[in-house]
């Protein structure tokens, strides 16, 4: 059967559709290693009993997951786990979350408060998006 | 793929006011419906007149394939306000379900009493609220009914009660492979639960479809100033505002926008249902069918 | 469906159903030793039964439940049936299970309405049967101040068959009062009014015409005649009713009407008829005592052919009676049953 791996949660507000939200969570665990080769997803029906979200939500996430190749589903066992994201990139994380931590206390120390921060960091996260796409 | 509910022409009047008029629907199975609208809008009619509660004034409804009403062992009720007797204990009412219903699952009801802590021996009359409505829900489960419809079901709960009545309602559907035809005045609830979505305004369906395919077919466009008329005429306008210098309309539309003067942006379902809910009714003047030049 | 009929129902069949079973016992304990005092006491049967206390409290109080079961079955068991689910709104959840408004409707009707019958059915039978010895003295000619012939109206409703057409007649309304009205407490209070208006106004209005009652012509004498009424005071009041015995005991007298040699009925007798007018109530010494002039004003009403026209129903009649009556309710009660499972298939959201 296995443990419970993570927990889905929604968020109402935030403009994105359920079903891409799971598969962003999902995408998330994986990259963060929370979700390993092997593991299990939370079974439609657990996910359903918690969220209270329609089952075909689930199921139509976790197709989209399968279809980019990070889980198969095994009929009558579950879903579980193919690759993960972790990769290369698991290694950088560490530096980066201090580097990150530094930055954060550069700001308050700034004087700027939670909001700002946030706006700071998505508008320049943005404007590079863009400029590398330009 | 046969349809769970069909409704042509229906109507319905009461003495002078049509509560219902013209509705044509045709509900694929294995969805779970989300019916929205104003209150007074008709869905309780709607609702009543697929259980057979009600006869039509005009036109048909069929459920499962036969005329309402008439294939009650696979179709389950949980009515406005959840009635339930209120001098008889939680198992009177399981003992009502299972010598009235042929289909009857027993355990099922037993398994959910169990789960919610209920009190077996407990009159219905001093439940809570959200414990009534599980017990209504219960017995309309455990009759293991091929489509279930529940009327404004959680209005009058608390919000800890509304949320388990759906945990409880979407664990049966993943469950059961049930339909489910559900009336809501929250967005939020339905945006969660439901996968299709009838909305109807004075007495009038307005739209209705699978949700995944009505967000992909609504956006609004903002841009300059311009006239509704003027739009391609495969671009049907739900709602429209505008300022001096810009305009912004609502549109449902099959084909790419591809007028580069718009900025486009998706809909959330609560911007759909509030454009629906909102206009008057819609009058479509004959408008050219423009090519853009590229 | 039998068992949610029975556990919805079962308090007010308790309620009615013990009362009316401590009735009974307490009748047929009681009603061998009536029987035995009428057998051994005869002739002085009812005049006994002015010495007791229990026989003649139990009489009234039989009679009493007879006539108060109907409209409490109509009132408690018929007018809540639909009613209550109509206005609790539990009609929503017990009609969209697997049973038909009408299977519904017929198990409800039919365990509650046979139970009304069979209830009122056993009282009547113990309450006619505990009766029998003073409905026998007293139609053998006893007299009595307290009893009844059988055939007088209040007596007749409370005996036999007539209370079980009451009792379905009151049920089916209660019924079909609650199916249109949709609230109890309404449903209840005119069922109620209803029937007891129909149990008051039956007697005058509807059963004497559900036969054809004797006619007969009585020439009025002094030793006959039982009413005398005068209108008016002073000088010249004006006669304006005499009444007669029919002379057939245990009769229920429906009309007496004096009428001319032509046969026209008179609603003012002639002024010379004051002298008719009896000296006192019979068997008193006034009465008896010889009074020419009345004599000669009887004799003088026969010779210019005055007659009283009496209509009655014979004490024999009262089974031919009990059964057109009780058939008429009958008729009455499927007809609102009827009613009842026409309406129920309008529309009830």
């Amino acid at each position: 059967m296995g443990l419970k791996m993570i927990e889905f949660h929604l968020d109402g507000r935030s403009g994105v559709s359920p079903y891409q939200q799971i598969v962003q969570q999902v995408r998330n665990a994986l990259r963060l290693g929370l979700l390993r080769e092997g593991d299990q997803l939370p079974t439609v029906k657990d996910v359903v009993a918690t969220l209270a979200i329609n089952p075909n939500t689930v199921l139509k996430a976790y197709r989209e997951l399968e279809h980019e190749g990070l889980v198969q589903a095994r009929p009558g066992r579950g879903t579980f786990v193919t690759r993960t994201l972790t990769d290369n990139t698991l290694a950088a994380h560490g530096p980066l979350r201090q580097d990150l931590r530094r930055w954060l206390a550069k700001a308050r120390k700034a004087g700027l408060d939670d909001e700002s921060i946030e706006a700071l960091f998505l508008t320049t996260f943005r404007t590079a998006a863009q400029e590398d796409i330009a | 793929m046969t349809a769970v509910l069909q409704a042509h022409g229906l109507g319905k009047r009461y003495g002078r006011r049509w509560a219902l008029t013209d509705c044509d629907l045709e509900v694929p199975s294995g969805h779970v419906v989300g019916l929205v609208g104003p209150n007074g809008a008709g869905k309780s009619t709607l609702l009543n007149l697929a259980v057979g509660m009600l006869s039509p004034t005009t036109g048909t409804v069929e459920v499962l394939g036969t005329a309402a009403g008439t294939q009650q062992a696979k179709v389950g009720y949980v009515a406005q306000d959840t009635p339930t007797y209120s001098r008889l204990s939680i198992t009177d009412h399981l003992k009502l379900g299972a010598r009235l219903n042929p289909g009857w699952d027993d355990s099922l009801a037993q398994q959910r009493i169990q789960h919610l802590g209920l009190d077996p021996k407990q009159r219905a009359g001093k439940l809570s609220g959200g414990q009534r409505a599980q017990l209504a829900l219960t017995l309309g489960l455990a009759k293991r009914p091929d489509l279930l419809i529940l009327d404004e079901p959680v209005a009058a709960l608390d919000p800890l009660a509304r949320r388990e009545f759906l945990q409880d309602l979407m664990q049966a559907v993943a469950e059961q492979e049930l339909s489910v035809v559900l009336s809501s005045h929250l967005v939020s609830d339905v945006e969660r639960a439901c996968d299709y979505l009838i909305v109807l305004v004075d007495s009038r369906v307005q739209v209705n479809g699978e949700i995944d395919s009505l967000l992909a077919t609504h956006f609004r466009l903002t841009g300059p100033r311009r006239n509704a008329k003027d739009l391609p005429r495969d671009q049907h306008v739900v709602t429209e505002s505008h300022t001096d210098r810009q305009s912004t309309f609502l549109i449902r539309t099959d084909k790419p926008i591809l007028d580069p003067a718009w900025n486009v942006s998706q809909l959330t379902l609560e911007d759909l249902v509030l454009a629906y809910m909102g206009r008057t009714a819609p009058a479509q003047p004959e408008r050219p069918l423009l090519e853009v030049h590229r | 469906m039998i068992w949610l009929t029975w556990r919805q129902f079962r308090v007010q069949f308790l309620v009615v159903g013990s009362v009316v079973a401590a009735a009974i016992v307490i009748l047929a304990v009681t009603g061998p030793g009536l029987a035995d005092d009428y057998q051994r006491l005869t002739t002085e049967f009812i005049r006994n039964l002015g010495f007791q206390r229990l026989n003649p409290q139990l009489h009234y109080i039989g009679q009493a439940l007879l006539y108060a079961v109907p409209p409490v079955i109509g009132a408690f068991w018929g007018a809540p049936l639909i009613a209550r689910e109509l206005e609790t709104g539990t009609h929503r959840l017990v009609w969209s299970q697997s049973i038909g408004r009408r299977r519904w409707l017929a198990t409800k009707i039919g365990m509650t309405g046979l139970s009304a019958i069979a209830i009122t059915g056993l009282l009547s039978l113990a309450v006619t049967w505990w009766s029998d010895p003073i409905d026998d003295a007293i139609n053998a000619g006893q007299e009595s101040n307290t009893y009844l012939p059988r055939m007088f109206p209040p007596v007749f409703s409370a005996r036999g068959l007539v209370p079980v057409g009451y009792a379905a007649f009151a049920f089916a309304l209660g019924v079909a009062v609650g199916l249109v009205v949709r609230r109890t407490l309404v449903a209840l209070a005119v069922t109620l009014a209803v029937v007891i208006l129909v149990q008051i106004l039956t007697p005058t209005f509807i059963r004497p015409h559900l036969m054809a009652p004797t006619d007969r012509t009585i020439v009025a004498s002094a030793e006959n005649i039982r009413g005398f009424m005068l209108d008016g005071s002073g000088p010249s009041p004006q006669v304006k009713q005499i009444e007669v015995a029919t002379g057939v005991v245990g009769a229920w007298k429906l009309t007496d009407e004096t009428v001319d040699k032509s046969g026209k009925a008179l609603s003012v007798l002639p002024s010379w008829t004051i002298d008719c007018e009896p000296g006192g109530p019979p068997g008193t010494a006034r009465e008896t005592s010889p009074n020419p002039k009345r004599d000669a004003c009887f004799q003088r009403l026969a010779d210019e052919g005055y007659r009283q026209h009496v209509r009655y129903f014979t004490a024999d009649t009262f089974w031919a009676l009990q059964w057109r009556e009780f058939g008429l309710f009958m008729l009455l009660a499927l007809g609102l049953t009827g009613f009842s499972f026409w309406r129920i298939r309008r529309d009830l959201s």
